[in-house]
């Protein structure tokens, strides 16, 4: 059995460094400055799949994302930890699109790169999170799709049994390929890049589609492909004390303690 | 004839979802200022009793789909038929409740209708855009009390919401009808299909209903564990939640998230360590009755939206509120 597997990868701001984050006093906008770029944690858990069933059966494993130039490191770093292919969907016109205008590119740049038994993404991503593109994508390929998947067991040949996460427990589903499946960060653990995955990484190629070369209409993806629009950014008024306490930290704890009692915090 | 707004009512196991009735209170609400009733769609085996329930809440119309292989969720034709229903009845307004299943579902029919799907709203009213009422979809921003409007320009309009974060609607005399859908399966809809539901009981309380919550974030990195959020969390008698960076630390599991692709918890006390308040995390506990944050970066968006701060090194704070409260006790 020799399957095609497609990852799809965003390339985020690092979540441990949202500490960071800053809002401008004046401005009341968030400033993102000094925060790096990283794969989405749990793209790099659906990788991690990928290359698993690699390394279990004959498999290729390509990564794709939507991005920017700078988008390129993201597939550096996912060929680094295995991956055999790499390929960018960049255009000014896939620029500021919903998840509907996104799916609308990524699709055709699945479908772009060959035929694909399974495609692996992500669940959600920490900057937006909605985890809508993964499901999307799965309807404009009209392929199956499962979301919140925390284990993946080949049961025949192109048959999976996949165990879906639940609110309280979790759903068994039988899945013909070729499918997509959202990840969980439960699935397995990613591995970290070596050393020889950076070298190995150096002799891939990266490819690159613009819109044009996806045969994409400019009408369908980025900001004209997306159907839902911000009309405004606004500060929500907080109903909040919003009361600092300085001092030293016995002070501080001491002052917080008496606060707590007074607003009633701590009856149980 | 005026356009009806649309309520996903989600049953599971035979049980309808809470979610499915604060959707129907929201539902209510911007019909008031939309004109048009509210509906319900209901999937499943035999849901009658689940269609009593939602007409008992002031749901005015409650569209049945009902098919033995409906009983359990199946991704295919739940969407199938969903999208159906919808471009057969062209509702101007769709809600869906941002459940594990309800979520993708949602995404899959907005992709399906070629129309937009706004995830995880935390405040949804109608208002005129441009001269013509619309559903202004209200998501958190990034950090502290940012947020975003947002409108559709296609229909229908649709939005996810997640669990706890709108008010149930209330019961009354139910004077709705309940109509039946017809259900025709398509061949190729099983392509993926669901098995069985496992239900497992949780280990712990659920986090929501805890009326203490103390979560940490990023910062405890600097104590180099996760253990004493956990005893602060014994102390007071209540539980333990965490950021996506602490998930993703492994200092907490999936069931402990809280925010916008977690939990959304409102108890009466909600105790945020190390954490510096971004927008995905913070939505998770706004109806807390007070807020404590310790955080170290004084420019924190946390303090934003906190009662009481303390700006400070944990390392040296935790301990001393633990020994504190403690004695307090």
């Amino acid at each position: 059995m020799a399957l095609n597997i497609v990852v799809c990868i965003k390339q985020v701001p690092d979540p441990e460094h949202f500490s960071k984050v800053s809002l401008d006093p004046v401005t009341k906008t968030i400033s993102r400055e000094g925060i790096p770029a990283i794969i989405n944690p749990l793209d790099k858990n659906a990788l991690e799949e990928g290359l698993r069933i690699k390394e279990k059966f004959s498999a290729k494993v390509a990564v794709i994302t939507m991005g920017p130039p700078q988008a390129r490191r993201a597939l550096e770093e996912a060929l680094a930890m295995g991956a055999d292919e790499a390929f960018l969907l960049c255009d000014k016109a896939f620029a500021a699109a919903d998840t509907l205008g996104t799916a609308c590119a990524l699709a055709p740049g699945i479908q772009k790169i060959g035929h694909f038994d399974l495609v692996l993404c992500g669940n959600e991503t920490v900057d937006s999170g909605t985890g809508q593109v993964g499901p999307q994508i799965a309807q404009f390929l009209n392929i199956p799709y499962l979301t919140k998947v925390k284990e993946i067991a080949f049961d025949e040949e192109r048959t999976l049994i996949v165990k879906r996460g639940l609110e309280q427990g979790y759903m068994r589903v039988r899945v013909k390929l070729p499918a997509l499946l959202a990840v969980n960060k439960e699935i397995n653990k990613p591995r970290l890049t070596t050393a020889f995955g950076i070298i190995a990484a150096a002799e891939k190629e990266i490819k690159a589609f613009d819109c044009r070369e996806l045969g994409v209409d400019p009408n369908d993806v980025g900001i004209s492909g997306s159907p839902t629009r911000v009309v405004e950014t606004f500060q929500r008024v907080s109903q909040r004390r919003r009361e600092v306490i300085y001092g030293s930290p016995e002070e501080a704890v001491k002052k917080t303690t008496e606060r707590l009692k007074e607003f009633g915090a701590l009856v149980q | 004839m005026s356009k009806e707004i649309w309520v996903w009512a989600e049953q599971r196991q035979g049980r309808l979802m809470p979610v499915s009735l604060e959707l129907l209170g929201k539902g209510q609400e911007l019909s008031r200022k939309l004109g048009g009733k509210v509906a319900a769609v209901l999937m499943g085996a035999e849901v009658r009793e689940l269609a009593a329930e939602l007409l008992e809440h002031g749901c005015e119309k409650v569209y049945v789909a009902e098919d033995p292989i409906l009983s359990l969720y199946q991704s295919g034709p739940y969407g199938n038929l969903l999208a159906g229903y919808i471009e057969e009845s062209k509702p101007e307004i769709v809600l869906w409740g941002a459940t594990s299943v309800g979520g993708e579902l949602a995404a899959w029919v907005a992709a399906r209708l070629r129309t937009g799907l706004t995830a995880h709203c935390i405040d949804l009213y109608i208002d005129d855009i441009k001269g013509k009422p619309q559903l202004v979809q209200v998501v958190p921003g990034w950090g502290g009390n940012l947020a975003l409007k947002i409108v559709c320009d296609t229909t229908p309009q649709m939005a996810t919401v997640k669990p706890g974060v709108m008010a149930e609607a209330p019961r009354t005399k139910a004077q709705g009808e309940i109509l039946p859908l017809a259900v025709e399966i398509k061949g190729g809809d099983f392509r993926a299909e669901t098995i069985e539901i496992v239900e497992e009981e949780l280990e712990e309380r659920p986090l929501e209903e805890a009326k203490i919550v103390v979560a940490g974030g990023w910062g405890l990195n600097s104590l180099g564990s996760f253990e004493l959020v956990g005893e602060l969390a014994k102390v007071l008698g209540g539980a333990v939640g965490g950021t996506r960076p602490a998930l993703d630390k492994g200092w907490i599991t999936e069931s402990s998230l809280i925010g916008q692709s977690g939990k959304t918890v409102s108890p009466d006390l909600f105790i945020s360590l190390g954490a510096s308040g971004a927008a995905q995390f913070t939505t998770g506990f706004e109806k807390a009755k007070v807020i404590l944050a310790v955080e170290q970066n004084p420019q924190a968006p946390i303090f934003e939206i906190a009662d009481i701060g303390i700006v400070g090194d944990l390392k040296s704070i935790l301990p001393l509120l633990i020994q504190e409260l403690k004695k307090g006790l």
